[in-house]
């Protein structure tokens, strides 16, 4: 499938990921090479297949519930890049 | 020393011909001296290992009941976290990340005694098929330095072959333990979808990645997933099975084992070379009482179509955590909260990082789910199937695990999809869930090039057993490269 210059500007938007003039051009293309990869797929005739989520099919399994981890904000934010009495800081969102 | 494998190692300490002390020093001091030309190590650390192997010799003094892995020097990729030491995922993303707790695998290994030395260089996010997405650089092939090692776990695979550390940890998502240990000449095993926990193992593609070991022999392979394996509650994949001791097995004989050869892998399109050197392998396993059957993957050329829709989605959703906002990379200055996420993410990714969220969140964009993702999906089962029926008339599929031998850093970097298809052979075991082992098998202009071996659902140990039978019968496992130094 083709795409183009503002597909990936959209797609970069969703992603949360700013991509640069300069570069665009580049990413443009090497994506629709590796789309054009994946379109080697839509030949196989997969009617009536189950898609498969895990090769053992196995299901998500249940715990009771009951707290199994301790409290360990301090540790955490630690290595947080701004924290501050136990909240992770980030610049201001209103006004 | 370094030339013993984990096993010899352990025969050593038990005899006290050496010391686990003694053993650290050596490994430290080679990896101190050698590693500049290689680059295979991210993080080494001395003071630390070399506290574990004074804990380990005054366990083995005590005669106390412990691991055979105890006082045996190991590495783990970076992509495992480990408390206290960076887990840089060798990612500028995450160059600053101090994990605050141990991976499962890390702590199995403490816990068996092991002494760690360091962890190990990457592709980015493990993803990438060179190692030349790290950003601590590319590794270097102990081979030919000129050449790349493999990826994504080339450090686990190029520390092996340069005799640095006896035994590493990898993961393998879309052949990244087999393929760099093909090309580094060493022994690679990704087990069983599950065997292996992969809680504190920083995320991929969730459904397909799986943690295995690099050694050179099977028998040390077998070792080190006697430690490795087990169920773990906090894997939420995790399978609740019991775990064989894998080397009980290693020496069971190879009568009657019957071998397929998948008709897509040994057709026209393969390395004659690489062709030449597994038909010698077969006819060693025929000495040793195997017979040989044709069998048919017949979706063998989707399978990386189907993996390029579902590592890269699975990518997106993962690495949607990194946000420069609990842990790792934040960019300087944000304007805002938006200016936050997407300057951190667009300055803490590389470009093979950055391609492959920008795929799997157009994969999985509204309108696109059921062409794509759910598409790869189905396929999947297909290929499921495909090795279902071949294990109905065989115990084992043997083939190739890369199309050629090692390339020279910098010849694929401009194309990524060229690069993607040297993992023909061992994505779709990912696919499928299935274990795979790579071994030595020769050599092709004096470069190393792997067999590889695929077994059912949990029949690590056979495809152990089968290895080990391979190596007491050739010495392919046993040359050393031109640069490892004595």
């Amino acid at each position: 499938m083709a795409i183009n210059r503002s597909d990936i500007e959209k797609i970069a938007k969703l992603a949360r990921l700013n991509i640069n003039e300069d570069e665009i051009t580049e990413v443009t293309e090497s994506i629709s090479n590796i789309l054009s990869l994946v379109d080697k797929m839509q030949s196989t005739d997969t009617t009536g297949i189950e898609p498969m989520a895990h090769p053992m099919d196995a299901v998500q399994r249940l715990r009771p519930d009951i707290v199994t981890e301790k409290n360990e904000r301090e540790k955490f934010q630690k290595i947080a890049p701004a924290a501050e009495a136990g909240l992770y800081l980030v610049p201001k969102v209103i006004e | 020393m370094h030339t013993k494998s984990i096993a010899e190692l352990i025969r050593g300490l038990a005899k006290k011909t050496f010391s686990c002390k003694e053993i650290t020093e050596h490994y430290l001091q080679r990896v101190e001296t050698q590693d500049k030309q290689y680059n295979s190590f991210i993080t080494v650390t001395a003071e630390s290992a070399l506290a574990e192997a004074e804990v380990a010799d005054n366990a083995r003094a005590k005669g106390a009941n412990q691991s055979p892995l105890c006082g045996v020097p190991i590495a783990h990729k970076d992509i495992f976290c480990t408390e206290g030491v960076l887990t840089s995922c060798g990612s500028k993303m995450l160059a600053n990340f101090i994990s605050p707790y141990d991976a499962t695998v890390v702590a199995k290994f403490k816990q068996a005694g092991a002494v760690m030395l360091g962890k190990t260089n990457m592709d980015e996010f493990a993803m990438g098929s060179s190692n030349e997405s790290s950003y601590y650089g590319p590794v270097k092939n102990p081979w030919d330095l000129t050449r790349v090692p493999g990826g994504s776990s080339g450090g686990s695979a190029a520390a092996i072959a340069a005799h640095l550390v006896p035994g590493t940890t990898a993961t393998d998502t879309g052949g990244s333990i087999r393929q760099p240990a093909a090309l580094c000449g060493v022994t690679g095993l990704k087990p069983t979808y599950g065997r292996v926990s992969r809680f504190g193992m920083v995320a991929y593609a969730s459904s397909l990645d799986q943690g295995g070991p690099i050694t050179r022999t099977a028998e040390d392979a077998a070792l080190m997933l006697n430690v490795m394996a087990g169920f773990d509650p906090k894997d939420s994949t995790s399978i609740d099975r019991e775990v064989p001791d894998y080397t009980a097995t290693l020496n069971d004989n190879l009568q009657g084992l019957r071998i397929g050869l998948p008709k897509e892998y040994f057709n026209a399109s393969l390395n004659s070379e690489i062709a030449a050197a597994l038909q010698l392998a077969i006819k060693e396993f025929e000495k040793l009482g195997a017979s040989v059957h044709e069998v048919t993957l017949p979706h063998t050329d989707i399978a990386i179509p189907a993996y390029y829709v579902i590592a890269p989605a699975e990518c997106s959703a993962n690495l949607s955590r990194f946000d420069g906002v609990r842990y790792g990379y934040r960019c300087d200055n944000p304007k805002n909260l938006e200016d936050l996420y997407t300057r951190s993410r667009a300055e803490g990714f590389g470009a093979e990082v950055k391609r492959r969220i920008l795929v799997g969140t157009y994969a999985l964009s509204a309108g696109f789910y059921d062409a794509y993702y759910s598409k790869a999906q189905k396929i999947r089962r297909l290929i499921k199937q495909d090795f279902t029926d071949a294990f109905n008339s065989v115990d084992v599929i043997l083939g190739p695990t890369t199309p050629s031998p090692a390339f020279v850093i910098g010849a694929m970097t401009k194309d990524p999809v060229q690069m993607y298809l040297e993992d023909i052979y061992t994505i779709a075991t990912n696919l499928a869930g299935l274990p795979g082992i790579s071994i030595p098998v020769g050599f092709v202009n004096n470069l190393p090039i792997g067999m590889q071996l695929l077994g059912n659902y949990f029949q690590e140990g056979k495809l152990l057993n089968i290895a080990h039978q391979f190596q007491l019968a050739t010495d392919w496992h046993l040359k050393i490269a031109p640069t490892v130094c004595d």
